[in-house]
């Protein structure tokens, strides 16, 4: 709790007012996006993927962090929404150029609100369950969406979906990531926010001085997985090509890590988790591009690397979290 | 009929594999109270110790027989047991008094350190697993197909139980282990030394573990590093759907969810096996969220 309030108020100390930080991150976002060229370097897709991984991790802190629930199953979010909005762009992008822009607005909140109402029918169990129990039931519940999209035959099934349009740039990674930390952090500290930390913190006593647990919980789903879906959305119109098994256990668990790693329900700790463990990945495959070290002689088999990358990172995760339990960025109570 | 019956088998083979790895995930949890991701990558390094080990042993005995199989069995038990204690005592113990949620991350990683660590020195490809125990098709009795490695399955699965109910209840470190699951400190105080009974605990499910790697070779008989994701995940629905930490529980969850996978993959639709571990677990945990021989823990203020 200690913890939890020092790292809000270094988010009020960011700036003044929040408002004008979120629009002055707008806006540069949305210059940096105008100077963006489409023949895409590498680089530029693995800044997408920062920003989809940032939505997704503070989206999942408010579930995990600030109310305390176990979701195992984040991934399943994001998969509606991604494929949501994919069947919807490609099916309305042939009206105007000019409704583009529109088009994929909808199609971006049509994803988190269909991964909304995924989000309720995960949320309603938590009444009843807590702890090992929720975190297997949300776990279940993403295989199911899993295996549910596998079977899909109208979206391509296991052999998975093309999208049409590489819409996300930029502005629409960082800037819907801005709007997100700045409604979740918002949120979290308004007066009825405050019931999402009384429920992580202890949910027998705050029930007692009138806080509605249920309702705080399901709200934390509901939301979470609204914007899980948005970034999910980002993300199909980032990579062109959506497969069932890219939001299955794994990807999941990917998100968690993000937000252990960042502190639970400190929210600038897990943007920064969701930077650095998202360069971490990208930056350990491009060493399987590296032909040879200089140095080094020529005849040394480097191809081993592209191996030994997940190793290093699994490996690295373990040292982590023995030598951080409490995440990267924790302070000293 | 006889389709039912067949299916049947064919279930409880399966269920009973899935019962050995549940009973160490409800062990674990039992006590230490934590879910330990890596144990379904001990299943798969089970298999992978079999796999080495059968043309080592049939160098010196004759395989494929009961005995090479007895003996190949018993070696990756061993192997698994001491990956398991080495796991616990290098990844786990350094954070017993950290939050549950750090050693939870940190068995992620060693799942994930044991999956990809497997594809890095085994290669990803799946191999056929070699022949151990000589397969026959059992007379058939009124139209029902059985191998002689679904019996095995069933027999071995069987007297493992056995033996483990015998540790558990009948000799001292079985009530050592016990009296920490029921209490650690109170445990502790009565002279249990924490630190072995735990390291023991964590050995004995391994070794089931391996004992299931080497069972579900016999049937599907191919290993690869990724075979122990599913298997893990579902056997861990089993141990959730008995009842987490309750040792009956996780092998009857076993069982019930290995029967209605394959009887819905038979009936129903086959594509949608891998769902059906995690519908059966939501709609028993909808309607008792304890599991079925769980008890309900009280919550005090």
């Amino acid at each position: 709790m200690r913890v939890k309030q020092l790292s809000l108020s270094a988010i009020e100390r960011a700036g003044d007012s929040p408002k004008t930080t979120l629009l002055a991150a707008l806006v540069l976002c949305f210059l940096i996006s105008l100077l963006e060229q489409h023949n895409q370097s590498y680089w530029l897709y693995v800044s997408y993927d920062i920003g989809v991984n940032i939505i997704l991790a503070v989206s999942l802190n408010l579930i995990n962090g600030y109310t305390g629930q176990f979701s195992l199953g984040h991934a399943g979010f994001m998969g509606i929404g991604a494929y949501t909005a994919a069947v919807i762009t490609n099916q309305f992008s042939n009206l105007h150029p000019v409704l583009n822009v529109g088009v994929f607005i909808l199609a971006l909140i049509a994803g988190g609100l269909l991964a909304a109402l995924a989000g309720l029918i995960v949320g309603i169990p938590t009444l009843r369950l807590r702890g090992d129990y929720l975190a297997i039931l949300t776990l279940g519940f993403g295989e199911i969406i899993c295996v549910v999209l596998q079977n899909m035959d109208a979206v391509g099934g296991a052999r998975g979906y093309a999208v049409y349009h590489n819409w996300t740039n930029i502005f629409w990674a960082f800037g819907t990531g801005a709007v997100a930390i700045y409604i979740i952090v918002a949120l979290v500290h308004s007066t009825f926010g405050r019931g999402f930390i009384a429920v992580q913190d202890d949910e027998i006593a705050a029930a007692a001085v009138g806080i509605n647990p249920v309702k705080y919980k399901v709200t934390a789903f509901v939301i979470g997985a609204f914007f899980a879906g948005i970034a999910g959305g980002l993300y199909a119109h980032s990579k062109g090509y959506l497969t069932p098994d890219g939001f299955g256990y794994m990807k999941s668990v990917e998100i968690v890590v993000m937000v252990i790693l960042g502190g639970m329900g400190n929210t600038p700790g897990v943007v920064l988790a969701a930077i650095l463990l998202t360069l971490l990945s990208e930056g350990l495959r491009s060493l399987q591009d590296i032909e040879h070290i200089p140095g080094i002689s020529t005849e040394f088999p480097l191809s081993w690397i592209s191996g030994i990358r997940m190793v290093i990172y699994s490996l690295l995760l373990v040292v982590l979290m023995l030598t951080r339990p409490k995440g990267l960025f924790s302070m000293k109570k | 009929m006889t389709e039912f019956l067949q299916q049947l088998i064919n279930g409880l083979a399966f269920g009973s594999i899935l019962a050995l790895i549940a009973l160490g995930y409800t062990m674990v949890y039992g006590i230490l109270r934590f879910i330990n991701f890596a144990h379904g990558d001990v299943f798969m390094i089970g298999a992978f110790a079999g796999y080495y080990l059968t043309p080592r042993v049939a160098a010196f005995l004759p395989a494929p027989s009961i005995w090479s199989g007895i003996v190949v069995m018993a070696g990756s038990m061993v192997i698994c047991a001491a990956l398991g204690i080495l796991i616990e005592r290098f990844a786990y113990r350094p954070l017993r008094r950290s939050s549950k949620l750090a050693v939870l991350i940190t068995s992620i990683g060693i799942s994930l350190f044991l999956e990809y660590g497997g594809q890095f020195v085994f290669g990803a490809a799946p191999r056929p697993f070699p022949a151990l125990i000589p397969n026959y098709q059992i007379p058939k009795l009124g139209g029902l197909s059985v191998t002689s490695d679904q019996v095995i399955v069933l027999a071995v699965t069987l007297v493992l139980l056995a033996i483990l109910r015998f540790i558990v209840l009948k000799t001292k470190i079985g009530m050592a282990m016990r009296a920490l699951a029921f209490n650690p400190e109170g445990a502790a105080l009565m002279g249990v030394n924490t630190n072995v009974i735990i390291s023991f605990t964590f050995g004995l499910g391994s070794a089931l573990a391996a004992a299931a790697g080497i069972l579900f070779a016999l049937l599907y008989p191919a290993v690869d590093p990724l075979m122990g994701i599913m298997p893990g995940l579902k056997a861990f629905c089993a141990a959730v759907l008995g009842g987490i930490g309750n040792l009956p529980g996780a092998a009857l969850g076993g069982l019930i969810i290995g029967t209605v996978e394959t009887f819905v993959a038979a009936y129903i639709s086959s594509t949608y096996r891998n769902a059906i571990a995690f519908a059966v677990l939501i709609v028993i945990l909808l309607i008792k969220p304890s599991g079925l021989l769980g008890k309900k823990d009280v919550e005090k203020v």
